[in-house]
């Protein structure tokens, strides 16, 4: 499989392009405070799926670093 | 294979928490179980975080896990009758013709604690603080973090620096595996010392992008590197000769069955992608996510994940969820060793191959999640929730031998979650 260079140079492209979009104003946030719209909303969904996939996959990570290992792959 | 606990970190974006002084606990209850006798796992979890004052907030979460049931131990079907040696050395298992040898002499349970403090460095900067410790039988873990954000644009954009240093330990159950020589039936095992160890080394940079009132981004890079011993000791690899016959016992030297003890390298360096968004509709949430994936063993992934919280009344939600991952076969990944001239082991039953494993989460395949959670708030301040999934894992076998395929896995995951206020 090829590397998507060509994917994330257009997503920092889109993202940097954002950077002089208006930004959202503070009073603008009604939606972004809510729990649903974290980017993480459930601590232990997302912790069990992690710990489920690294025991059964080859791959791991991209959402953090650190929290330890355990005897899997 | 142990499915054990993994404990992830993660520079999370601002949430609204309870008021200074007050704990959010998260409580949580996760059963595992794999079909046709395989892992069954049974994980309590609790998380507890306190603003501590100062903009400072302390986490804290324990979550214990126990193991029951067997695994795949790397050797593959066969048509005659398959005898193993427990890892231990003391007494053997035997595997009738046709069925696919599981080891079912490991019930563990582990522990992992973790730690998080989170300290404000001014009004738009902080840093997170980690630790994390786990303990099991056979495997202890000690790690450290810490991750940097920036806020920028009026709060829009956040930067993360993200760095962790772990260190591991396996003491495998009768002593670590001398890699690529046989099993032996009886008498004194191939082994060497009572333990080794690994040590991991993590970065991360990230972007989160406020991109409008309804839609947030993030873009991580994160690389990783893992130095020391990355076999798996409880996994071998099955010795066949030419015709695909497996060797009798006794086939290098007197009392050596046909299995070889596997061996990766000893380095391992990872790259991940990841892409997330958070889209609000009307009413309901779009949470999607891709990670792209690779390493120099060769494995490459592609990992798309999608949850759409469909919102009913009075604060109760419906959540679908849906998964596709798709990987490579590491290069040293084998279905077996072949015995023959010029072949992985030669006649006289020298190994001519640096690293092999018949690790089936090392091979190619897919693997597809479908899941449904079920919300609803208890009171103001605490919520219940439930899910369950199905996961499928369809390895790719390529040109293996009728009768060796390496069989689906179907396994269920049921999960309980209370979160409140105290």
């Amino acid at each position: 499989m090829k590397r998507n260079m060509p994917v994330f140079l257009a997503i920092l492209l889109m993202l940097g392009g954002c950077a002089s979009m208006q930004a959202v104003q503070p009073w603008e946030r009604d939606l972004l405070s809510k729990d649903s719209m974290q980017l993480v909303p459930d601590y232990f969904d997302n912790f069990y799926d992690e710990h489920i996939y690294f025991s059964k996959e080859s791959s791991s990570g991209g959402q953090g670093v650190g929290g330890g290992g355990c005897g899997c792959n | 294979m142990r499915l054990a606990t993994c404990v992830l970190l993660q520079a999370a974006a601002p949430v609204a928490h309870a008021a200074e002084g007050d704990w959010d606990i998260d409580t949580a209850v996760l059963y595992y179980g794999e079909g046709d006798g395989r892992v069954q796992a049974f994980e309590p979890g609790i998380s507890a975080s306190r603003e501590m004052g100062d903009d400072e907030r302390l986490s804290m979460r324990m979550v214990v896990d126990a193991l029951t049931g067997s695994t795949p131990n790397g050797a593959h079907a066969s048509t005659v009758v398959q005898t193993f040696t427990n890892p231990s050395g003391n007494g053997v298992y035997t595997v009738v013709p046709g069925e696919l040898p599981l080891n079912d002499t490991f019930h563990d349970t582990r522990v992992a604690l973790g730690l998080d403090w989170e300290k404000p460095i001014d009004r738009l900067s902080k840093i997170i603080w980690g630790a994390s410790l786990s303990s099991e039988i056979d495997y202890q873990s000690l790690g450290v973090s810490a991750t940097y954000l920036q806020d920028m644009n009026n709060r829009n954009t956040t930067l993360t620096a993200g760095i962790a240093l772990g260190s591991d330990k396996v003491k495998p159950i009768g002593h670590v595996p001398d890699p690529l020589t046989p099993m032996r039936i009886s008498g004194t095992q191939n082994r060497l010392g009572a333990d080794d160890t690994k040590t991991i080394t993590e970065l991360m940079l990230g972007i989160t992008q406020v991109i409008s009132r309804r839609t947030l981004m993030q873009l991580n890079f994160t690389y990783g590197k893992s130095d020391g011993y990355l076999n798996d000791y409880n996994k071998v690899l099955s010795v066949v000769d030419s015709t695909g016959a497996l060797l009798p016992t006794g086939w290098a030297s007197a009392g050596d069955l046909p299995y070889l003890y596997e061996k990766r390298p000893d380095l391992r360096t990872r790259n991940a992608l990841f892409f997330k968004t958070v889209h609000h509709l009307e009413e309901d949430v779009i949470n999607f996510s891709y990670r792209y994936f690779w390493d120099d063993w060769g494995i490459t992934s592609h990992t798309l994940d999608m949850k759409y919280r469909y919102e009913m009344n009075a604060g109760n939600y419906l959540q679908p969820h849906l998964r596709y991952y798709m990987q490579d076969a590491a290069d040293f990944y084998k279905h077996d060793l072949v015995q023959g001239a010029g072949a992985d082991v030669d006649l006289a039953g020298n190994v001519l191959v640096n690293f092999a494993s018949s690790d089936y989460r090392l091979a190619e395949f897919d693997s597809i999640t479908l899941g449904l959670k079920y919300g609803f708030p208890v009171g103001d301040t605490s919520e219940f929730s439930a899910r369950a999934e199905i996961i499928t894992q369809t390895t790719n076998d390529g040109n293996v031998r009728a009768g060796e395929e390496t069989p689906d896995l179907t396994a269920v995951v049921l999960q309980a979650n209370y979160s409140f206020k105290w």
